[in-house]
């Protein structure tokens, strides 16, 4: 037990502690000053605003992809099962690499999507794309075990009661699902906001346009201008503070709702 | 207990009658499984498909030179060392804490495997930037490694310090779950019948976890090899020296050689595909090795 505390100490959590000591040697004005210059909300913003964009449409294809995973059999249902944790598994610079070569101009995507006059590498909407790619596994896993669990006699019971099968699923199967899908909402939006490899690559980092602030965190730790990285950094850590919480509020919610286990 | 397996084919799949009530329309289980797969597969699929496509893109000769390339192999040195040492000290880590949480009662313990999760959702860029306000010359404890001509950033411990924070809640998290099901009994019986501390670790609640260890130690060691943005900020990306594998990556691909970033890229994707494998295989043990905790 004590042995548990000490390492984590030591690892976790004085390091980050370190992080907010270093920030108040900053004046209030100073670290204001620094996270409401135009670069750094700039930064935030589209940090921030592609991570909740990324995170819903990972929102909406997770739930169809874990609907189709554990309800219907299709041939390859498995291996698609297990490519859902590629995203996961595969290092985020080689994501970012692939990615990039996929939807640059001349690449198997960029190409046909030029012709069509859509951008994508070097500009916000490869950012999205990226952040898409890696919050793909949190919202299928989180569902995933709920909807296999969840009770049939409810559905059952719905339809016997003459109920539409899009009203089931609107009224009783998605409510129970909600959680869920919030968490995994959450989860996604929480590392596409912090994500870096693999979306550097693809970003084209031009300062106010496409430039995310775990990056301007590395440009001006390279600047050696650590009080601005610091600042920067205080700001997502609280946010991703805030998403943690969130998150145990929701798993919690979760429980209450389900007494049976 | 047999684990249920999903066959296309199974008899109760046939047998369903066209009108369940839990199903949709044809055309509608059509459209979803469509956009299922056509998702996956342009996301996920084709990105794995051009790693290989692209290092393999001049023939396997210059595949193989860009892998033994000098820095190449550099690269690959210091991946492993550093996946060693972080999997190695998360691994005695994880088995302490997950023993701590499972085995005993106490207070805040919500609060703990909140913080053990920590590092899951702090940016990587600010795992790596920790370490710099800590052990950089401006830092903490700078002046004083310096006065003791001890390097920390820009160094092999440095990068495996980062590397142990980013990997820290792997190892817990796959052995709490299981060790809290287990629950104690077993150990309790063994104690009972005189066994020590320390072989009742080894001999019962070792070969218990055996497959979750694993399983930890597995994710663990894809993402140490893997982890690119905590150690970008604390590498230095000294060439030859201080560059793993996916900074190598990076530089070379920046560099416009493709053929060997791709070739270094498709080891770690070889990497992350052998994990994933291991990986579901390893579910399986699990699934079968859970329900026994009568």
């Amino acid at each position: 037990m004590g042995l548990t505390l000490t390492w984590l100490s030591v690892i976790v959590l004085i390091p980050l502690a370190g992080l907010f000591i270093k920030s108040m040697e900053l004046s209030l004005d100073q670290f204001w000053g620094i996270i409401t210059s135009r670069r750094t909300l700039n930064a935030l913003r589209v940090s921030f605003g592609l991570a909740f964009a990324a995170a819903s449409v990972n929102l909406v294809m997770g739930t169809i992809i874990v609907w189709a995973l554990v309800r219907y059999r299709f041939p390859g249902r498995r291996l698609f099962d297990a490519i859902v944790d590629v995203p996961f598994a595969l290092p985020t610079a080689v994501a970012g690499v692939a990615l990039t070569s996929l939807f640059a101009e001349k690449g198997w995507l960029g190409a046909p999507l030029a012709a069509l006059g859509v951008k994508v590498a070097f500009t916000p909407v490869g950012i999205f794309i990226a952040m898409i790619f890696i919050g793909i596994p949190f919202v299928v896993r989180t569902v995933q075990p709920v909807l296999i669990d969840l009770d049939p006699e409810l559905e059952e019971a719905a339809a016997s009661l003459g109920a539409g099968r899009w009203h089931i699923v609107i009224k009783v199967i998605l409510p129970s699902l909600a959680p869920a899908l919030l968490t995994g909402l959450a989860l996604a939006f929480a590392r596409a906001v912090g994500e870096f490899g693999s979306v550097i690559f693809i970003a084209g980092n031009l300062p106010n346009i496409s430039e995310i602030a775990p990056l301007l965190i590395v440009i001006r730790l390279s600047e050696y201008r650590y009080a601005d990285a610091t600042a920067i950094a205080v700001v997502m850590l609280v946010a991703s503070f805030v998403i943690i919480f969130t998150v145990n509020r929701l798993q919690r919610w979760a429980q209450s709702r389900m007494p049976s286990n | 207990m047999t684990v249920p397996r999903a066959h296309a084919s199974s008899p109760a799949e046939i047998a369903r009658p066209t009108h369940d009530p839990r199903t949709e329309p044809k055309a509608v289980r059509i459209v979803l499984i469509t956009l299922a797969i056509g998702f996956l597969s342009i996301f996920v699929v084709l990105p794995l498909v051009i790693v290989f496509a692209q290092a393999f893109a001049k023939g396997i000769g210059a595949y193989l030179v860009a892998l033994a390339d000098a820095e190449a192999l550099a690269a690959i040195r210091l991946t492993l060392f550093v996946a060693a040492t972080s999997v190695g000290l998360n691994l005695l880590f994880g088995l302490v804490a997950a023993w701590a949480i499972a085995k005993f009662d106490f207070g805040g313990k919500t609060l703990l495997i909140t913080l053990i999760d920590l590092p899951f959702s702090v940016s990587p860029v600010i795992s790596g930037l920790v370490f710099v306000l800590l052990f950089g010359a401006q830092g903490f404890f700078g002046p004083w490694l310096q006065a003791h001509h001890l390097q920390v950033l820009f160094a092999f411990p440095g990068i495996a310090l980062a590397t142990t924070f980013v990997t820290f809640p792997f190892v817990a998290r796959a052995l709490i779950p299981l060790m809290q099901e287990q629950g104690t009994q077993e150990e309790e019986a063994a104690i009972s019948l005189g066994a020590s501390g320390l072989q009742t670790f080894f001999r019962v609640t070792l070969p218990n976890i055996k497959w979750g260890v694993l399983y930890g130690v597995l994710l663990c060691n894809a993402r140490a090899m893997g982890e690119f943005g905590a150690v970008s900020v604390v590498s230095g990306h000294v060439r030859g020296e201080t560059n793993t594998m996916p900074l190598l990556v990076e530089i070379l691909y920046n560099e416009y050689q493709f053929v060997a970033a791709f070739a270094i890229a498709s080891l770690l994707a070889m990497l992350a595909l052998i994990t994933l494998i291991a990986k579901t295989v390893l579910d399986r043990h699990l699934d079968e090795g859970a329900p026994r905790g009568h």
